[in-house]
């Protein structure tokens, strides 16, 4: 059995409920344990219902937790939005100068936060570190945890003064002191020690902004929108420091356009945005495609549609990202499932951006962006970088080889061949050598119309035809080349669930408790959504009696795709409220089909 | 290619495609002003780009021999300053019409003054949409009949000069089609300043709105004593509708965000994934 605690704090947004419950994790993180977090909070700045799970554990954490096992409350607020999350004999803490719970089978401790804040420590707003105090004396993590992590983001503060520096010392130890010595223990959630590991800590968004430097991204342009902005605001500072720059664009579109003018430019670029943003790029989405420029476009999804709810999460963008734009335009979608991923899919996007050509869309969602988890740091080493096929005038450079072989790979000068350089050869991968502005370099026009070999202007049937199908055999060879998503579960299950993007952890969580249970259930998880792994994922709806597919969206649009693609009548289970799945609920789902 | 060993004559920017455009549209004499410009500066063809949006004028960077791109209704500039920024080595030229600039892209205009990213934009000007065959555009005269106005435009007339000067753009300018060796000139003297250069080309439509003969009267040069420092002065000579001066109204050196971009990026080191995920540990 795990030695591990699910802590859920509910508070007011804009009173440090977020930030104490980043500090508990952190500390617990750096103190040895693994962390998954969730949140969640209003789109207004200061005010409103906000909330901070994070589950504590000494094994790897797959999921935010069915329940909270302790649920904190700074208010009567979050006590009714939370109490029916919290276990059936779970442990409440509250202020009873703020309310008074209802009578039930939880373990209640109460903990005066406002009058040791305001009477002991004599500073209001240290009431969060009194939260924290008293829940590190209630489940055993080491008060010194807390103390250099609130040490350490002090002393970075603008608002750091010693007086401060002080007072939120002195809550924690009191609080601390407080809940051990005033509060009779009777719950059983009591972390052990446990033994440091050489383990990061950090969220999706900012595992993006690492995967987009080591993937040699060095120009960024984007617009600031809910919950993609991190990453336009990192990269804003990082780029400068590795010799990349970086645009705050007007809007989405300028955003998008400036990313693929930097890409003709022979940078490798990107931007970030989420529904809305990404609704004003889908143009740009079918130019880059027929004009074959590379691009990442990460989308954070949000709840939508339109301005939906900006601060909730949602998987609603997958059918947009698979067809944003007129016209058959192909593009790859990669959609990571956790923090690891974040960072090495993001290389992988770069990667088949460059190789094949086109748009990729790296789809995180709310619940990803924010989530911290704890990462071994082996899962962020360097990875291979691969760059675009570059056009050689002297026929080397696979110029004349089978991997995009170009039909004037003849020796010449860049002078004498200019306007007749087969920037769209025809070639058996789909994939023609290209070329980048710079001395000696073969110039051609890349443009959104229909065209020939060699970028001019061309609307024959025969022409249309075959550049439509070598764009698209892009997408084949793709599929040939890259990895296969591998089963989860067991070999000879009844039951699969293929799933997508940030539900892997759970899903597999839930696959575990059922086969502890006894049922027979493997998962599936592509994490490249177009091009479809076809061949692994026939092999897995073949091999089981029936299948799952759990989407955080109404209509089941990974679900739309196989049945249209593999004719599959999958068991559709859907959740939009804006939450994410737990583990529970897809353990249920596996239970009332078997 | 070695710039001191090009000596390019016009012909040299001129590519295989045949112009688009129909006998007689203003567009070619800015074609042949660009041709001309640019062998003028000696500006190597793969080193240059021409960045365009969609219409008439925006088929431009296929009849050139030098790097292109062909972009979207009204995202040439965007498109521009995303390269210059990426690529601060590159001779960057947006071009395209009065439909790209003042209507589809004309929010870009305001971000492209305020940057003052080194990009020449030049607008070629025939108050029509050609393309589309005639509908009304936003530099048409009020009660300008066309298909998409049949009882008149009944919106006013876009004035692009005061609204690039108003919108402090760096380098501004107005040249026609119908003279190309001032155009060229103009051109070149865009091409030259560092920062956003914007040049307003007359350049008529003689299949949908044939504006020649009302241009050949209006146009005049600026007056021999305007001062281009002078943003007033050079505001006052825009709004006189009744002439359409030719030459530069306005320029003035100040720092480009291209610049000051690569500035920031001068001290940069190896990205190396271990030393930034210590932040993290």
């Amino acid at each position: 059995m795990a030695n591990e605690v699910t802590i859920r704090i509910g508070g007011e947004s804009g009173e440090g409920t977020i930030s104490g419950g980043d500090i508990l994790a952190l500390s617990s993180a750096r103190w040895g344990y693994h962390v998954y977090t969730f949140r969640t909070f209003p789109a207004e700045i200061l005010g409103g219902p906000c909330m901070f799970q994070v589950r504590i554990s000494d094994q790897p954490v797959k999921s935010m937790g069915d329940y909270a096992d302790v649920l904190v409350c700074l208010n009567k607020e979050a006590y009714d939005r939370n109490i029916s999350d919290l276990r059936p004999g779970g442990v409440l803490v509250y202020d009873p100068s703020d309310f008074t719970p209802e009578e039930s089978d939880h373990i209640i401790y109460a903990v005066p936060f406002n009058e040791i804040a305001r009477k002991q420590v004599q500073l209001f707003q240290t009431k969060n570190m009194v939260m924290l105090g008293a829940i590190s004396g209630l489940i055993g993590l080491p008060l010194a945890a807390l103390t250099q992590v609130v040490e350490s983001r002090l002393s970075r503060s603008r608002k750091s003064n010693p007086i401060l520096m002080e007072k939120n010392m002195l809550a924690l130890e009191i609080a601390n002191k407080y809940a051990q010595e005033q509060i009779t223990k009777r719950d059983p959630y009591r972390l052990g020690t446990v033994d440091k590991a050489d383990r990061v800590v950090l969220n999706g968004n900012q595992a993006v902004v690492a995967g987009a430097l080591a993937a040699q991204c060095r120009f960024f342009a984007g617009y600031p929108i809910t919950p993609a902005s991190d990453i336009m605001e990192a990269l804003a500072k990082e780029l400068p420091q590795v010799g990349g720059t970086f645009l705050q664009a007007e809007d989405e579109i300028a955003a998008i356009i400036a990313v693929l003018g930097a890409s003709y430019g022979g940078q490798r670029a990107m931007t970030a945005t989420s529904g809305p943003g990404l609704s004003l790029m889908t143009e740009a989405v079918g130019y880059a495609s027929m004009a074959e420029l590379p691009a990442v476009i990460v989308d954070a999804q949000r709840a939508g549609p339109s301005t939906g709810m900006p601060t909730k999460m949602e998987q609603g963008d997958l059918s947009f990202a698979l067809n944003a734009s007129h016209g058959d335009a192909p593009r790859i979608v990669v959609a990571p499932a956790d923090v690891a991923d974040c960072y090495s899919l993001m290389i992988t996007a770069f990667n088949m951006a460059e190789r094949y050509q086109m748009p990729v869309f790296f789809l995180t969602d709310q619940s990803l962006t924010a989530r911290v988890e704890s990462v071994d740091s082996s899962a962020f080493k360097p990875l291979p970088v691969q760059h675009r096929l570059e056009y050689s005038a002297n026929g080397t450079n696979g110029a004349n080889g089978t991997n995009g072989a170009s039909s004037n790979g003849h020796a010449t000068t860049a002078h004498a061949v200019a306007g007749s350089f087969s920037r769209y050869a025809y070639t058996a991968s789909g994939i023609s050598p290209m070329s980048a502005p710079g001395a000696g370099a073969l110039p051609y026009v890349a443009t959104g119309l229909e065209h020939d070999e060699h970028g001019h202007p061309d609307y024959e049937p025969e022409d249309h035809t075959a550049m439509m199908e070598k764009r698209f055999r892009k997408l084949d060879t793709a599929a040939e080349e890259m990895p296969q998503p591998q089963r989860y579960g067991d070999a000879d299950a009844d039951i699969g669930i293929i799933g997508w993007g940030s539900t892997e952890g759970t899903i597999q969580e839930a696959v575990d408790r059922a086969r502890e249970q006894g049922y027979k259930v493997a998962a599936l998880h592509p994490k490249i959504l177009s091009p479809l792994p076809d061949r692994t994922i026939r092999e897995f709806i073949r091999s089981v009696k029936k299948v799952i597919v759990p989407e955080s969206n109404y209509s089941g649009q990974l679900a739309n795709l196989l049945g249209a693609k593999y004719g599959l009548q999958a068991i559709r289970v859907n959740k939009f409220g804006g939450i994410p799945f737990t583990a529970g609920e897809i353990l249920r789902a596996i239970e009332e089909v078997s | 290619m070695a710039q001191a060993t090009f000596t390019p004559t016009l012909k040299d920017y001129k590519s295989e495609v045949k112009p688009t455009w129909c006998p007689g549209c203003g567009d070619f004499g800015v074609l042949n002003a660009m041709f001309r410009g640019l062998a003028n500066l000696k500006l190597p063809l793969d080193q240059t780009v021409i960045v365009s949006g969609i219409g008439c004028s925006s088929r431009f960077p296929h009849f050139a021999k030098t790097f292109g791109i062909h972009s979207l209704h009204g995202r040439a500039l965007p498109m521009a300053q995303g390269m210059k920024m990426a690529r601060p080595d590159l001779t960057i030229v947006a071009v395209g019409g009065d439909g790209d600039f003042f209507s589809i892209g004309a929010g870009h205009l305001i971000h492209a003054a305020l940057r003052n990213i080194d990009i020449t934009a030049v607008v070629m000007d025939n108050e029509t949409y050609g393309l589309t065959k005639g509908q009304t555009s936003p530099t048409s005269p009020h009660g300008h009949v066309t298909k998409s106005t049949p009882y008149g435009l009944l919106a006013s007339q876009f004035n692009p000069i005061s609204t690039a000067l108003a919108l402090n753009v760096s380098f501004v300018a107005r040249g026609y089609s119908a003279k190309p060796k001032e155009l060229a000139s103009l051109i070149e003297r865009g091409i030259n300043h560092r920062g956003f250069s914007f040049i307003h080309v007359l350049s008529p439509c003689p299949t949908f709105y044939n504006t020649f003969d009302a241009w050949d009267a209006a146009v005049t040069p600026l007056p021999g004593d305007h001062d281009a420092h002078n943003r007033q002065q050079a505001m006052t000579l825009a709004m006189e509708t009744e002439r359409q001066y030719m030459g530069v109204f306005y320029q003035e050196e100040r720092p480009t965000m291209d610049q000051a971009a690569h500035q920031l990026a001068q001290q940069a080191k190896d990205f190396n994934i271990e030393q930034y995920m210590s932040r993290y540990a």
